[in-house]
């Protein structure tokens, strides 16, 4: 089997080398002849996917087999391990998951070449871009990180197992999706480079890209949620984010990303941020893979990195030969991208997009500039130090407040010039109601002036509540105009106007969804924990609670044996739960693990950790942790993946209307707004 | 006077008296230093060879009434200078919070000098069937958009 999976590499290899050469010629020489060699490259690249598919499947099989004659599979799996796992070994480790990371690349690629008819020539010059980068990846699976490699010696009865911590449903999803969002990106980026390459009339590409980038940021953005409610499901420290380099490798393409989402319709629709929205579409690439470089090279600690390995030397050389070839590129054709810039007025959305776009980057560099200033202080200093979450709590909270901020704003700024007396129209109610959002957290007892985090916990609140309120008072309005024009009542007419335009409304329902989030976030600073050693009937009381400990015993399988304890919850003289906190010890991989159980409810989350047996007593220690308001982070995020599903849906027709009221007999004219 | 003064003393009391604050405040300023990444009060890994320890030094220190620097520096002393969880705001760690700010001085001086440039140059000129509209032909076409659309 394992020959058969690295043929197939091989294979792969030489495929998308073909594609990538051949079709480089045939887009060079433009002879007749060329043509049928650029179908050919098409068809390589084709092929290229059936070849990492096969390789994948290969070691998919292997794992299901026990065959640990493969070190990866010996490595990352065991016999008792269960099936779902067994499945997901093929991204538990390095090779596996740069073999994911392939045929991700491999599919995405396989996908935009049979729609190469939408326009064959930027489609393959896309084509040739994919086959480059898919070149990178299977060279590094064929020479430096080969998931076939065969294990030396006599073959092991058993296999050393799957980390306990990815021995957990999310795990079987989270790092897909993420992948899915990371490998997504080299999609447009690809477009972006031909068309830049091509020079490539108007902005069709961006067209042509728009749901390829929609798609891959609502992967990415999955992915990272799905990441963070691991952290909190399993790592049981009470928290979901913690600012670790590998989590900041993961946030940073996405804020890049979601800049170019926003700035780029400053291209569609007035022909403005040309240069800056290539510049967006090769950060986010680029950031990607430098992501997997700081995973992967072990240059900067991280609780979630892969072992440290000779590969961090090729994801280092193959970020400065993108660098270097978009940089030519870029000099080569930049007078390509000249823009006709013209602003008409401060106060327009072209403005909202510009420090939006300012504030997207900035926070991506702060995250950047956090995430390596350890390396920089070593350099500078000859020691390393920490730069964890009180930094990145106090520098990047402002800057995603003031994002908030534009959220609320931006939907009711107009193209070109919005009317002061327009503005304060709108905005008027939503500033009233954050206001009184405000007034009513004070008045509940959170003083902004005894802690920063408060003060940052009441501005998020108040910018929350601006954000839905203005998203809620365009869908009204949108929805009175249709309802006047069609006679439909307005729940119908807002579901109209949501069809009508989904791209617009569907962002805005995104912006809900993050003000959500935010909502759910603002609760950190009102956490509450308590500790103790609890036997039989011990109690422990955390806010409204009463935590009863009923029995504490243990279990084993073939997996794993537990221990765990039986806690029952009171609130005032009811009984409202049980909870059976846990912690588990993996017998293959001799480590230990702590399941920590959560009861959520809309208010907060209760969330009981098992931190083990006291050795004198023998008694479980319960650490108990009172997290406000957590679930709606992740109703928030649905929130958003939803919002992202309507603005993928194309539009629907207009409804018909009433006959439009004529409005003035002259000739053509232009000024009235947009 | 008196009231200041009782003002006063009930912020030193309410300061000095707040151990537990403290305590959580300073944990969460500091690192475990095994090696799990995480911050110090947020260790929860079974059978840390380190955290503990850390904790009782960490609530002896509070509990003889040291101050927060001086607790920081009984810490980077003993464990080094990663112990802290963010770098300190001085000598060159100071780049670390300095440079985030000058990046958004930069950045806003950027925009704002853009959208300067931007309004500044001239509309692109019109086609020759096309006239702008002005005055009070413009103002009736707004009200009749606004009243069409109630933007």
């Amino acid at each position: 089997m394992a020959q058969i999976g690295s043929y197939a590499l091989l294979l792969a290899l030489a495929l998308s080398a073909y594609s990538f050469l051949a079709g480089t010629i045939a887009l060079v020489r433009r002879d007749p002849g060329s043509e049928r060699m650029g179908e050919t490259a098409r068809r390589a690249g084709i092929a290229t996917f059936a070849a990492v598919l096969l390789a994948a499947v290969v070691l998919v099989i292997c794992a299901f087999q026990d065959n640990f004659s493969i070190a990866y599979i010996f490595h990352h799996s065991n016999r008792d391990l269960p099936a779902p796992y067994k499945f997901a070994t093929l991204w538990s480790g390095q090779e596996g998951s740069l073999l994911f990371w392939s045929l991700l690349l491999a599919a995405y690629g396989f996908v935009l070449r049979l729609r190469y008819k939408t326009d064959p020539r930027l489609f393959a010059y896309a084509s040739v871009v994919i086959a480059a980068v898919q070149v990178f990846f299977l060279l590094l699976l064929n020479f430096a990180a080969h998931p076939f490699a065969v294990m030396q010696g006599s073959l092991p009865p058993d296999g050393a197992g799957l980390n306990p911590l990815l021995q957990y449903p999310e795990m079987v999803i989270h790092p897909p999706m993420l992948y899915l969002g990371y490998v997504g990106f080299t999609v447009p980026f690809a477009f972006a480079l031909g068309a830049l390459i091509m020079k490539y009339p108007g902005e069709k590409w961006i067209h042509v890209t728009r749901r390829w980038t929609m798609v891959t940021w609502g992967f990415l953005t999955c992915g990272i949620f799905l990441g963070a409610h691991w952290a909190y499901s399993v790592l049981g420290w009470g928290g979901y984010w913690g600012w670790d380099p590998v989590e900041n490798a993961s946030l940073m393409p996405w804020l890049t990303g979601t800049a170019f989402l926003h700035s780029v319709m400053m291209q569609e629709k007035r022909g403005m941020l040309k240069v800056w929205n290539m510049w967006l579409v090769f950060a986010t690439f680029w950031l990607a893979i430098l992501g997997t470089f700081l995973t992967r090279s072990g240059i900067i600690s991280s609780v979630h990195a892969f072992a440290q390995s000779s590969i961090g030397e090729w994801f280092g050389w193959f970020l400065i030969i993108t660098l270097a070839a978009f940089l030519y590129f870029f000099w080569r054709n930049k007078s390509h991208l000249r823009s006709e810039h013209k602003l008409e007025s401060l106060v327009s959305r072209e403005s909202s997009f510009l420090f939006n776009n300012l504030l997207f980057v900035l926070a991506c560099f702060t995250i950047l500039w956090g995430t390596w200033f350890p390396k920089i202080s070593e350099l500078a200093q000859g020691h390393q130090v920490t730069v964890g979450a009180p930094f990145y709590n106090s520098v990047a909270i402002p800057v995603a407040l003031l994002l908030l901020l534009l959220t609320a704003l931006g939907p009711l700024l107009a193209w070109r010039k919005t009317s002061l007396e327009s503005l304060k129209r709108n905005f008027l109610w939503p500033a009233l109601g954050a206001a009184a959002v405000g007034l009513v957290m004070m008045i509940s007892g959170v003083r902004p002036w005894n802690d920063i985090s408060y003060f940052y916990a009441l501005m998020a609140a108040m910018l929350a509540a601006l954000v839905s309120l203005t998203v809620v008072s365009e869908f009204i309005r949108g929805g009175r105009v249709i309802s006047a024009h069609s006679g439909q009542n307005l729940f119908a007419s807002m579901v109209h106007l949501l069809h009508r335009n989904t791209r617009r409304y569907g962002g805005y329902i995104v912006h809900f969804g993050v003000a959500v989030l935010v909502i759910g976030m603002l609760g950190t600073p009102f956490n509450r924990e308590a500790e103790k050693e609890m036997g039989y009937g011990d109690k422990m009381s955390l806010g409204p609670y009463t935590l009863v400990c009923q029995s504490y015993t243990q279990e084993y399988n073939e997996n794993y044996s537990s221990e765990w304890a039986i806690i029952n919850v009171l609130k005032g003289e009811k009984q409202i739960a049980t909870l059976y906190p846990e912690r588990r010890f993996y017998k293959a991989s001799q480590q230990a693990q702590t399941i920590p159980r959560i009861r959520s409810t809309a208010a907060e989350d209760l969330y009981l950790v098992y931190e083990g047996l006291n050795p004198d007593t023998g008694r479980p220690i319960i650490k108990a942790h009172l997290n406000p308001l957590v679930m709606w982070i992740w109703v928030g995020v649905w929130i958003v993946i939803v919002g992202t599903g309507v603005a993928l849906i194309p539009n629907a027709q207009a409804v018909v209307r009433a006959p439009a009221p004529k409005l003035v007999e002259s000739p053509a004219v232009v000024g009235a707004g947009n | 006077m008196q009231c200041g003064f009782l003002c006063l003393a009930i912020f030193i009391l309410i300061g000095s008296g707040d151990e537990a604050a403290r305590f959580d405040h300073l944990g969460h300023q500091l690192m475990c230093i095994c090696g799990c990444r995480q911050i110090l009060l947020e260790c929860n890994h079974v059978g840390c060879p380190d955290s503990d320890g850390m904790r009782n030094e960490l609530m002896a220190a509070v509990s003889r009434g040291d101050s927060d620097s001086l607790v920081s520096q009984a810490f980077v002393q003993k464990y080094g200078p990663t112990v802290l969880a963010a770098p300190t705001n001085t000598g060159f760690n100071r780049t670390a919070w300095i440079v985030p700010f000058v990046a958004l001085g930069f950045g806003l001086m950027t925009v704002v000098f853009i959208v300067r440039a931007w309004r500044s140059r001239p509309a692109p000129a019109l086609a020759e069937d096309l006239r702008p509209v002005r005055g009070a032909d413009l103002e009736q076409f707004r009200a009749q958009a606004r009243k069409e659309t109630e933007l």
